[in-house]
């Protein structure tokens, strides 16, 4: 009998010193990919199977920190639009500016999404969402197609660099001035707006810091504004505030770039970090212990994203049973994560983004400065059946097509003067007209489309009901993609 | 027991560990045989041009273009008279089912479209953020009995407001009809195996619920207007006409951001809302419910005093508000607006905290009590008959 347990005692010890460097597996691989990217396909999920996790965490990584391969609007180069051109319009010429300015915005929407459709690297753009969501700014406050491109030009830059320095450059961002108010923030008239979440949502996290805080740091912020000829941060002197303030603890005559130093030299700073990241990779709740150990590599980093990130990549709590499928797509995952995983040709991406926004998340318009809740937020009646109805539709386009044309041909005959309404649903037609999927080649990736296999790759977990076992082809994937299991990641 | 049998029987356990034991405890049967109806003017209403202080010079001075003149106002006393659109209001008021709340605003006042929305519908104070809407904690301290179709249902666009809340058996549909064919894409519950996927079957349950109760065809004789908030007012009516209860019903009207020649824009949209509100009235009367229903109204803002350049209203504070129904004690509440002390942005001050008209609601319509939900005592506003 203890010859027995010996044997299995050795075994056990042999299986974990060989769990390290052992490659992933399909499950695990598929794991990873489809909580780092927005979803994975049999092909690459075969080449990260015979992977260790360093060896996946580092190729994933390796992709990361190149420019967007889609090219931003022609007018995100262009003179920057003051919002000083409005003065002195008409009503009717200011009309017509709003509405230049939605058909911008829509654009640039389109260009993100566009992107996050065809990049060869999706952590990228994963890591460029997250700080959207972290460093939020919206459009509908700033009001500045442009100024919303340059934030995210700079959070792409930034996204799996140094967290110090992204702090510093959104602090100075534009955009950001705008949202949160800094412009306005002056010597004797301080506006706390700013001062207030950058403790609070982009550092310490609430409760580590003070009221009286709050109202030293707007001081220390005063004068950080920008200049509304060319669109650039702007230190005005008049406006600053050079007195001593007392902050956390210490005093002296800080400037805004003083006080991001103190606050990134707190450890709660790293903490709330990780915690994210865990919330965002991992599980929707984060493991203190871990989270501890992980923000300690991460301050030891001086913040490198980079290195926190692959620390918790490698992680066995990222791969541990419990935390798999715990966490609800989003909007955008669910989304993007479908069209890349069929190969769906698409034409016109605009319906995405309205898919997107109407499923709770637009794109460069966060609802408010916390962000996007996610979780379960993300899903209610509504959303729900948006988002089956949304795959529904998908998978059955090629039946959907011929009502779409004749619900035009119909459109064609309406009145004037709904003109504008009916451009747009127009657009929205032909775009949804032009989408292709071809069933059959999916299904061949699949020996025989081996209904298990099919589940394997798009499921997180087995499916609540499965599907008979003699259903295939399109049927197959109607049935997996309306299953709840389908909006878990 | 069969492991699907024992799984559920977990999963059921997780939900009660979750509902606080007050909750249990209280399963009163609150008077949620009594309705409310939020009716939301989105955009920011200007309850100055709603309801107008026609014998203030102020008014005047401050709108030389936008000014209701005296002569057209509906006059509800010596001081205050509603927009000329309103008129198929007047038969409520004469009747006195017709309640005024003027003044209706709160501290530190918010000028954004969406965090002041959010402050509304979460009630809470403008330098706070919760996550559940004031209506779902209500519902968490006193729950709406289970055999009802929804605790409440949002007709038109997708976000919950005030329903928002983990617990929340909420609704968003635009169109019965319509409803009822999607919702067969919601399958029955299944088997949670964790937080995420049991969130998602509770939804599937609650469409799944809510489509078994609701039914999209009675009949009314009622004309509804025919207007997107016409066709609003009509799905609330066929929520309502069916016969599992809802504790509450959702309907907005949008478009009161009116920047820019205000006049046209605004008065069409009070006549859509005063039409559709005597619809409502008609169903409700016709299905029973007039004497059991509460009609509210409410914005993010209302828009500020002086008027701007381009013939509009900015952004402003307080507004007033409309409560409507069958047992309600019609006339003025609040005091006028206070023309004379605005502050430094020109906007007007508060009197009735919004919170005191959501007390009102919570207390005496549904006689709960009403500090758990409000994270706070407000003090209710003696508007409902019992």
């Amino acid at each position: 009998m203890a010859r027995i347990i010996g044997i299995l005692i050795a075994g056990v010890l042999a299986a974990e010193g060989a769990l390290a460097a052992a490659p992933l597996g399909f499950d695990d691989a598929r794991h990873l990919l489809n909580r780092t990217s927005f979803a994975a396909g049999p092909a690459d999920i075969e080449a990260f199977a015979a992977l260790t996790r360093e060896q996946a965490a580092d190729r994933l990584l390796g992709w990361t920190g190149k420019p967007a391969v889609t090219p931003a609007p022609r007018w995100t180069g262009e003179r920057f639009e003051s919002p000083r051109r409005f003065r002195g319009m008409s009503a009717e010429e200011r009309k017509l500016a709003q509405r230049e300015i939605f058909r911008k915005a829509l654009e640039l929407q389109s260009w993100w999404l566009t992107e996050m459709l065809v990049t060869p690297s999706p952590l990228t753009e994963k890591m460029t969402l997250f700080w959207h969501n972290h460093f939020v700014s919206s459009q509908q406050k700033v009001r500045s197609p442009q100024l919303m491109h340059r934030q995210n030009a700079l959070l792409r830059r930034h996204a799996l660099g140094n967290f110090g320095e992204l702090l510093h450059a959104a602090a100075r961002d534009p955009a950001m001035v705008i949202y949160l108010d800094n412009a306005s923030n002056r010597k004797g008239q301080p506006n706390e707006n700013f001062a207030r979440e950058v403790m609070e949502l982009f550092t310490l996290g609430e409760g580590n810091y003070g009221e009286r805080d709050i109202k030293e740091v707007a001081r220390a912020f005063t004068g950080w504004s920008l200049d509304l000829d060319t669109g650039e941060f702007l230190f005005r002197r008049m406006a600053h505030d050079d007195g001593v303030k007392t902050v956390l603890g210490r005093s002296g005559a800080f400037d805004g770039a003083a006080v991001l130093d103190i606050l990134l030299a707190q450890p709660q700073t790293a903490e709330f970090i990780v915690a994210k990241l865990w919330r965002e990779f991992v599980s929707p709740e984060p493991d203190p212990a871990e989270v501890k150990r992980l923000a300690r590599v991460f301050r030891e980093s001086r913040y490198s994203i980079r290195t926190a990130l692959r620390a918790l990549l490698v992680s066995d709590a990222f791969y541990a049973p419990r935390n798999r499928a715990t966490l609800i797509k989003s909007p955008v995952d669910l989304v993007v994560g479908t069209l890349r995983q069929f190969h769906f040709e698409t034409g016109d991406v605009m319906p995405f983004v309205f898919t997107a926004n109407r499923l709770g998340q637009a794109l460069f318009a966060p609802p408010n400065v916390k962000g996007w809740p996610g979780g379960e937020k993300w899903i209610n009646s509504t959303t729900l059946l948006a988002r089956k109805g949304f795959l529904e539709r998908l998978f059955r386009a090629d039946e959907l097509r011929p009502v779409l044309a004749a619900a035009m041909s119909d459109g064609m005959e309406q009145p004037r003067g709904v003109a504008r309404i009916d451009e747009g649903r127009e657009r929205f037609m032909r775009a949804m007209m032009e989408i292709r999927f071809d069933g059959g080649r999916w299904l061949a990736q699949f020996k025989g489309g081996d209904a298990a296999g099919v589940q394997r790759v798009l499921l997180a977990a087995a499916p609540v009901s499965s599907p008979a076992p003699d259903t295939r082809g399109m049927e197959l994937i109607r049935q997996i993609t309306q299953d709840p299991v389908y909006q878990l990641k | 027991m069969n492991r699907r049998d024992f799984l559920s029987t977990v999963g059921a356990a997780t939900v009660a560990s979750i509902v606080p034991a007050s909750a249990l405890a209280q399963r009163s049967p609150a008077g949620y045989a009594n309705l409310l109806v939020l009716v939301e003017l989105k955009g920011g209403n200007d309850g100055l041009n709603t309801v107008v202080p026609y014998s203030d010079s102020e008014y005047y001075a401050l709108r030389p273009r936008l000014a209701v003149p005296r002569d057209q106002v509906l006059q509800l006393d010596g001081r205050a008279g509603l927009h000329p659109s309103l008129e198929p209001l007047m038969a409520l008021w004469t009747r006195r089912e017709l309640a005024v709340v003027q003044s209706v605003g709160y501290p530190g006042a918010n000028l954004s479209h969406f965090r002041s929305i959010e402050i509304w519908d979460t009630a809470s104070n403008s330098n706070e953020y919760l996550g559940e809407g004031w209506l779902a904690r209500t519902f968490a301290a006193a729950p709406a009995p289970r055999s009802f179709a929804a605790d409440g249902v949002v007709v038109g666009g997708a976000e919950m407001g005030p329903f928002a809340g983990a617990g929340t058996r909420a609704i968003a549909l635009t169109d019965t009809q319509q409803f009822l064919r999607q919702a067969r894409l919601a399958a029955p519950a299944g088997v949670a195996r964790n937080g995420a996927l049991s969130h998602i079957l509770r939804v599937e349950q609650d469409i799944v619920q809510a489509a078994a109760n609701l039914n999209g065809n009675h009949a009314f004789a009622t004309e509804f207007p025919r207007t997107p908030f016409g066709n609003a007012v009509r799905t609330a009516s066929q929520v309502i006409a069916s016969k599992a209860g809802v504790a509450a019903v959702k309907i907005s009207l949008n478009g009161f951001d009116t920047h820019s020649n205000q006049p046209g824009t605004h008065a069409r949209l009070l006549k859509d809302l005063a039409e559709g509100l005597a619809a409502l009235r008609s169903a409700l009367a016709e299905a029973g419910r007039w004497e059991s229903t509460l009609i509210m109204t409410y914005a993010e803002f209302g828009r500020r005093p002086r008027e701007n350049r381009s013939s509009g209203t900015d952004h402003g504070t307080a507004s007033t508000h409309f409560l409507l129904g069958g047992r309600v004690k019609g006339g003025l509440y609040g005091p006028p607006p206070g023309l004379s002390r605005l502050d430094g942005n020109g906007n007007l001050p508060f009197a009735v905290d919004f919170r005191d008209v959501y007390a009102t609601v919570i207390e005496r319509w549904w006689g709960v009590e009403s500090a758990r939900a409000l994270k706070g005592r407000f003090a209710s506003l003696d508007i409902v008959r019992a």
